[in-house]
């Protein structure tokens, strides 16, 4: 904390505004929007069913749908095949997206693969950082999804369905565990571009659907005001700031002393929350302090709004204690050039990602914290043009830290890369898997919505990937 | 809160239930609904054992349940049962019994395990009103309420005070807060109807309707953008501003159903019903480049079905898409007839860029009237047109005779000169560069009295796009008319002449300094007429079309001077044609050479003749001009999808929702099963949306008039009767007064679906007036209040609290209707949208201060202050809201440049209004944010606020001068620092939790 924020803190405290309890909280907060002989039950961090593994996620999503046919499922057989049409066998009765109606033709990997770590884990050439943290990833080469379209295919990949409306995981794993900082959100979002077309990203995504609003995911900005409103009106500065929160205080507290109404409670300690975020928003956004070597293993500059920089202030995010951060890159759509834009995408977010996963093991953090890293859906074996379109039948995701076990591969495609045929991993069972880790059944974490008691993992049977946790 | 409210109804339930006898429909259902029906219910798919639990026969096969003997029934066995494997329900489902729960189906099957049909598939009626106390109440739903209430040894409340009744009320009405004036007017009328009176004012105030579009806008998920992938704009306004109107002039609600499902199939239907059908096409949409048309229609299909269910039925239907409902009646088949229903649609699974037709313009009365004005104008304009004259008959039988001697070779062809440019350009040309025509007065003239003037020090260029090609035949030459100034004669001067859109001919005079066509290349895109003309007069020049490579067939579609430095004027441009007739059209050519011309053949000579005769010159331009007036008006209304009905696509069932799978049942429109089958219409073999409409809105359907009914109390004393409100099914919650419930049904059917009518009769219950302070004990009697035993408050919605805070500043801009607006939002906010990418533009204008039903609905980001609030997204039907607490609100109500503002404009109205001394102008401030005078304390705070901002604000002027000078408006003041002062004041009354708070 800087020395101006430690004036300001005292400032607010002189006046009293902080004196209730900044541990008690998350538990007022909630004790007024149930009732009380309920509230107990119902607390944030209650919904726990076993003992976790993690504690927090971070959600690296290469937004656009990364070939995993150029990172982390190396098939020869493609090579072999390249430029023949692709054997109907593989293809026949499957959705298509761009390439409907057209000549399927097989494309060879575009970059070659190397064996890394005791494991041997094979990860392509454009992915040297990353590959150097080969004995900590377990990389699942067999992932499906329902959606053959971008929009769609996140909201499967957030919500567990397409339709439009349900709470996205992020707000599920705070409805469930609650949060564990008091000036922070607990679900937070930062997003970068490069290397590919950007396709759009809708704020749905980290919606909390119809779960209170308070569990939604909150958009970080590395340009302009760091959060939605978080800076001061012009011509005001903290302490005038802080004398208008202070007076809001007094009276609000005037007001419950007068009705007794526990929703005045609930507003007051909101303020107060959002008194914190103001103070400690600009200072977390601000890398500037970071030293060198850091900023140079991430290869990021302070306020540069690169993927890496995002990667940087998730391992900042973490250290504060915030639940479930989410970052994506909108570069990995690659219809055309997929060689040299798969190449220019990975430059972008190889080193951030590995810098992450060192940075957070060297502070002890990995075991606590699961990271995901993958696209909403993989590319097709088949050329378009010179790029691959969208493919839900097998596609790649790496997991680490937070009780994964490292140095391992899960599942496979066929030798053609098309469809998941060896333990196929649906978007559920990784939804299902990452609830696990955090100690939470997913059949249990329910909420009634239009009749049906709704949950992550959604109406068909998810599996939690045994094999592939410690 | 309210989400979390519906998560523990059963338990709310028995806590307020007492000694009331056991009911099938309040008590044992959603036990067997939740816990046994799943795998015991009327899904045949998933039914285990072969028992059904959901209706009497299939629980009392063998023994399953026996009446009267649960220690008999195998039901019973099995879940009181110490054993494991025998124990239901199963222990993977989670879902154990309780005691209670299991105490309940004891005693139901020992009182002979009777079952009712469900509550809500019965036809609603309308029992006795209750007394109370052994009186007839004054109003029928305090009679329902009061005698609950008596049974439980509980009165009702007494009356809010006046000011906060008139608060209440006006936010519940109109969404925004009562003026001091309407206030005190209130609270000092000694009148008998003096509450009448205000509830009569507020509801035909023409704010009613806006409050009331908030609530139906979120079921029917209206929103300006897609919501697919880019999120393109689509333009609904119309739609939003019909439902307005709609519940401004109380439009009976069967009517208001009739015409959003199917206004386009009404007789002779308005255009104000073809905007109300748009409400068919309200879903989102894709315009993805890899989206596949079937599987999106097939979601826009699966859209309709649930909406429609839920909006007007409370009806989940939209969990039969992929398996019979787990818990209602509903079958597959049921979700697919329904989809039916819509399959007439005109409509694509992916639209191109910003297209949704079929779309109509929509004008506002006075645009209409505008628009019928400018018709009236072309439909004259076009008789004028075709007028005949002797003069023009006589001139038309000359034009015939001499083009057929041409054609027949009789004649020997005239050459003509054609005009591209003369005075001016010519209605529908396109010229480019920057083009400039003086008069005699300013510089040499040609013919007409003006020249187009043409100077640089440089190469410049003029280009006229023709707007009509011609096509070359018989061009002898092409020519100019230029007069080169004495003083600053050009370099070089060129002609060129671009046919088939490409420019390839080109002729210049004078020295070889314009590089188009290549310096030092001579060829026809670059070739040499030799030298300038004569300067100081006007020349014409001519090159011959061979020589610039134009040959017959060509076509011409513009022309262009260019000029190497100088000052030159320009005039009349064109080429000489040979007229043998030939550039004539082919029809026209052979109804000439017939000897005996049909009446079409002359119809087609006499329009021909119109069209290129210098006599009616003139009135082809007014003709011109009127259709281009006409055709502006009608580009700049805003348009509305709207339905049209065309030979319905086929609607197949989908096996497991797979849209691929084109294996399932083909079905015709239907209404689910076991609710019975509609006739179609006479000369018909096909139900239509209106067919369904008129169900919909008949007696004989039993959940429309309840479900609307729930909705209004919702709306007003903010928990409804069933307060699950998008399911009124076996998974909703049985009404906590269903005769109160039924009695309010049949009301409003019987009242002709009147909606002003049900809302007068709910807001004038003594119910509704009560105060909304608890008494001490309630938590622990009825803590969520589902008894009404006192009013209940609430926070303000997302656009009450906008709207209370721009009203309270003086900033509102009241006008109803039009486009959508544009309030200030944070920079970059979009920046994650694509296809095309967006930068958000805030009104520059009045429009920045309109009510919240208006801000610009983007469905992928919504308006973040709104967003902030609860407002949903409105991707798909919201029946409730959920109301949060959170400090991104605090955050927006302390930052967003919109509430710095409405501060600011307020703390001007303080000073201007409030009187002089800081007190006394913080009691007007109360009294015109909060309907009341401050306390001592709270006055206290904010003078201290007040004195210590006004010290620093004069102390640091600049900062004053930044704060007010937030916004739009600019500060009208020269006192910035005692402005600034009650800002800060104002901000802290803006953001207190009393004023967004209902009470």
């Amino acid at each position: 904390m800087s020395t101006a924020q430690q004036e300001l803190l005292h400032l607010v405290n002189r006046r009293a505004f902080l004196s209730r309890s900044v541990h008690g909280l998350g538990a007022m907060a909630l004790g007024s929007l149930v009732h009380p002989a309920r509230a107990a039950k119902l607390a944030t961090g209650s919904i726990q069913h076993h003992e976790p593994k993690a504690k927090y996620v971070i959600h690296l999503c290469m937004a656009g749908g990364a070939s995993h046919l150029e990172t982390f499922d190396h098939k020869p057989k493609l090579a072999e095949l390249n430029g023949q049409p692709m054997p109907e066998s593989f293809t026949k009765g499957k959705p298509i997206a761009q390439l409907q109606g057209k000549a399927l033709k097989v494309m060879g990997p575009q970059h070659e693969f190397s064996k890394h770590g005791k494991s041997g884990t094979e990860v392509s050439n454009i992915l040297p950082h990353i590959a150097g943290q080969a004995d900590d990833l377990c990389v699942i080469k067999s992932m499906m999804t329902d959606q053959i379209n971008h929009d769609p295919a996140h909201t499967v990949f957030n919500t567990g369905t397409s339709l439009p409306g349900r709470p996205s995981m992020g707000s599920w794993i705070n409805y469930a565990l609650g949060s564990e900082c008091d000036d922070l959100p607990g679900f937070v979002v930062m997003t970068s571009v490069g290397g590919g077309q950007s396709q759009p990203i809708a704020s749905r995504q980290w919606h909390s659907g119809f779960l209170p609003s308070r569990f939604q995911g909150v958009k970080f900005n590395s340009s302009g005001a760091p959060v939605n409103y978080i800076n001061n009106p012009a011509g005001v500065n903290r302490e005038r700031q802080m004398d208008v929160y202070g007076a809001i205080d007094s009276l609000n507290q005037q007001a419950f002393d007068q009705f007794g109404d526990p929703e005045i409670t609930t507003r007051i300690s909101q303020y107060e929350l959002a008194a914190r975020m103001q103070l400690s928003v600009p200072g977390l956004m601000d890398t500037s302090q970071e030293p060198q070597h850091v900023l140079e293993k991430y290869g990021c500059q302070p306020g540069d709004g690169s993927f890496a920089s995002n990667c940087l202030l998730a391992r900042r995010l973490i250290e504060r204690g915030v639940r479930f951060i989410q970052l994506y890159h909108r570069g990995w759509d690659h219809h055309g050039s997929v060689k040299s834009g798969t190449e220019k995408t990975a430059q972008l977010v190889d080193r951030g990602t590995a810098a992450l996963i060192q940075d957070l093991k060297d502070r002890d953090l990995l075991k606590d914290t699961l990271i995901i890293w993958g696209g909403e859906f993989g590319r097709t074996p088949m050329a378009q043009g010179s790029g691959r379109d969208h493919h839900i039948q097998g596609y790649s995701t790496v997991l680490t830290g937070g009780g994964i076990r490292g140095g391992m591969s899960y599942g496979n495609t066929d030798e053609l890369g098309y469809s998941a045929v060896e333990n196929p991993v649906h978007v559920r069972d990784l939804h299902a898997t990452i609830l696990h880790q955090l100690g939470i059944n997913h059949h249990r974490l329910t909420v009634r919505f239009q009749g049906l008691d709704v949950r992550l993992t959604g109406v068909e049977e998810a599996h939690v990937i045994k094999d592939i946790v410690t | 809160m309210r989400l979390l409210t519906l998560l523990i109804l059963p338990a709310l339930a028995v806590s307020v239930r007492g000694a009331e006898s056991l009911s099938f429909d309040r008590d044992v259902r959603p036990i067997l609904s939740d816990k046994c029906f799943h795998c015991h219910g009327p899904d045949e798919n998933t039914r285990e054992a072969k028992l059904r639990l959901d209706n009497r026969e299939g629980a009392l096969k063998n023994n399953a349940i026996v009446p009267g003997d649960p220690d008999a029934s195998e039901v019973f066995y099995r879940i009181t049962t110490d054993d494991d494997i025998d124990l239901m329900p199963p222990e993977k489902m989670h879902k154990p019994l309780t005691d209670a729960e299991i105490k309940t189906l004891k005693r139901w099957i020992e009182e002979g395990a009777e079952y009712e049909n469900q509550w809500i598939y019965e036809l609603p009626v309308k029992s006795e009103v209750p007394k109370v106390g052994g009186e007839s109440p004054n109003h029928p739903i305090d009679g329902f309420i009061q005698d609950r209430l008596s049974r439980e040894g509980r009165s009702p409340a007494p009356e809010a005070e006046r000011k906060r009744l008139i608060r209440r009320l006006t936010f519940d009405l109109t969404g925004l807060p009562p003026t001091p004036a309407e206030v005190e007017a209130f609270v000092k009328d000694e009148s008998l109807d003096a509450y009448e009176k205000v509830v009569d004012r507020l509801l035909t105030s023409p704010a009613h309707g806006e409050r009331m579009a908030v609530y139906w806008l979120d079921l029917v998920r209206y929103a300006d953008t897609v919501g697919f992938h880019g999120d393109q704009n689509v333009s609904q306004s119309p739609y939003r501003d019909y439902v307005i109107n709609a519940f401004n002039d109380n439009m009976p609600f069967d009517r208001f159903t009739k015409e959003q499902l199917a206004g386009d199939l009404l007789p002779n239907p308005t255009l104000q019903q073809q905007v109300a059908s748009g409400y068919n096409r309200l879903n989102m949409t894709t315009e993805e480049g890899g989206a596949q048309p079937k599987e999106y229609l097939a979601k826009y299909s699966g859209d309709r079905v649930r909406n429609t269910s839920v909006v007007w039925l409370g009806a989940t239907l939209g969990c039969a898409e992929c398996h019979d409902h787990k818990f209602d009646p509903y079958t597959m088949r049921d979700f697919y007839t329904f989809a039916a229903f819509f399959a007439d649609l005109e409509e694509v699974g992916k639209y191109s860029a910003r297209q949704r037709p079929p779309e109509i313009p929509v004008p506002d009365p006075e645009q209409a009237a505008e628009l019928a004005g400018l018709e009236l104008a072309l439909q004259r304009a076009e008789e004028a047109a075709q007028t005949e004259t002797p003069v023009i008959i006589a001139t038309r039988d000359k034009w015939i005779a001499d083009k057929r001697g041409l054609l027949k070779g009789e004649l020997k062809p005239a050459a003509t000169d054609v005009l591209m440019i003369r005075d001016q350009v010519a209605e529908g040309d396109k010229p480019s560069g920057d083009w400039k025509f003086i008069g005699e007065e300013e510089g040499p003239a040609h013919e007409g009295g003006q020249s187009r003037v043409q100077e640089s020090d440089g190469l410049v260029q003029h280009i006229l796009g023709l707007g009509r090609d011609r096509v070359a035949s018989g061009h002898e030459h092409f020519f100019t008319m230029v007069h080169l100034d004495l003083n600053r004669v050009p370099e070089t001067i060129m002609l060129q002449v671009r046919t088939n859109g490409k420019w390839e001919h080109r002729a210049y005079w004078g020295k070889d300094k314009i590089p188009y066509g290549g310096i030092g290349k001579e060829s026809p895109a670059h070739h040499h007429m030799g030298q300038l003309p004569k300067p100081g007069q006007w020349v014409r020049l001519e090159v011959r079309a061979a020589d610039i490579g134009i040959k017959d067939g060509d076509k011409i579609d513009g022309i262009a001077f260019t000029q190497h430095a100088g000052k030159a004027w320009w005039h009349q441009a064109g080429y000489r044609s040979v007229d043998d007739g030939s550039d004539l059209p082919a029809p026209v050519r052979k109804a000439i050479l017939s000897d005996a011309p049909t009446k079409e053949q002359l119809d087609t000579l006499a329009t021909h003749f119109r069209s290129v005769t210098p006599l009616l010159e003139r009135q082809r331009q007014e003709l011109a001009v009127a259709t281009g007036k006409r055709d502006q008006l009608l580009a700049s209304l805003p348009t509305m999808p709207i339905s049209r009905a065309v030979e319905p696509r086929m609607i197949r069932v989908l096996p497991r929702g797979n849209w691929m799978d084109e294996s399932g049942e083909v079905v015709e429109p239907a209404i689910p099963a076991f609710l019975g089958s509609l006739e179609t219409a006479e000369g018909s073999d096909r139900l239509t949306r209106l067919d369904l409409a008129d169900w919909i809105t008949s007696r004989d359907n039993p959940m429309t008039a309840r479900v609307f009914s729930n909705h209004l109390w919702h709306l007003f004393f903010g928990t409804g009767i069933s307060n699950v409100l998008s399911d009124l099914g076996n998974q909703g919650e049985p009404p906590v007064h269903p005769e109160l419930l039924d009695w309010l049904a049949v009301e409003f059917m019987e009242s002709g679906w009147d909606v002003r009518h049900m809302i007068r009769l709910m807001i004038t219950s003594h119910s509704y007036r009560q105060t909304s302070s608890p008494p001490e004990d309630l938590a622990e009697f009825d803590p969520y209040n589902r008894l009404v035993s006192v009013q209940s408050r609430r926070r303000l919605s997302a656009e009450m609290v906008r709207d209370n805070a721009l009203k309270i500043s003086g900033l509102l801009n009241p006008t109803i209707g039009g486009r959508s607006v544009f309030p200030y939002q944070p920079a970059g906010y979009y920046a994650q949208l694509n296809f095309p990418k967006r930068e958000y533009q805030p009104s520059k204008d009045e429009n920045q201060y309109r009510r919240a039903v208006y801000t610009h609905w983007q469905r992928t980001f919504l308006h973040p202050a709104l967003m902030a609030f609860d407002a949903p997204s409105r991707e798909a039907c919201t029946a409730q809201r959920p109301v949060s607490n959170t400090p991104l609100q605090a955050l927006v109500l302390m930052n967003d440049p919109s509430y710095v503002e409405a501060a600011r404009h307020f703390g001007q109205r303080i000073m201007n209004e409030g009187g002089l001394l800081p007190e006394e102008r913080l009691n007007w401030a109360f009294r015109e944010a909060l309907s009341r005078s401050p306390k001592p304390e709270e006055s206290k705070v904010l003078i201290e606020v007040y004195q210590k901002h006004l010290n620093e604000y004069s102390q640091n002027p600049d900062d004053a001068a930044a704060l007010t000078g937030i916004g739009l408006t600019p500060a009208e003041t020269n006192e910035k620092a005692e402005l600034a002062a009650w800002t800060s004041v104002s901000r802290v009354i803006l953001n207190l939790h009393e004023l967004i708070t209902r009470l």
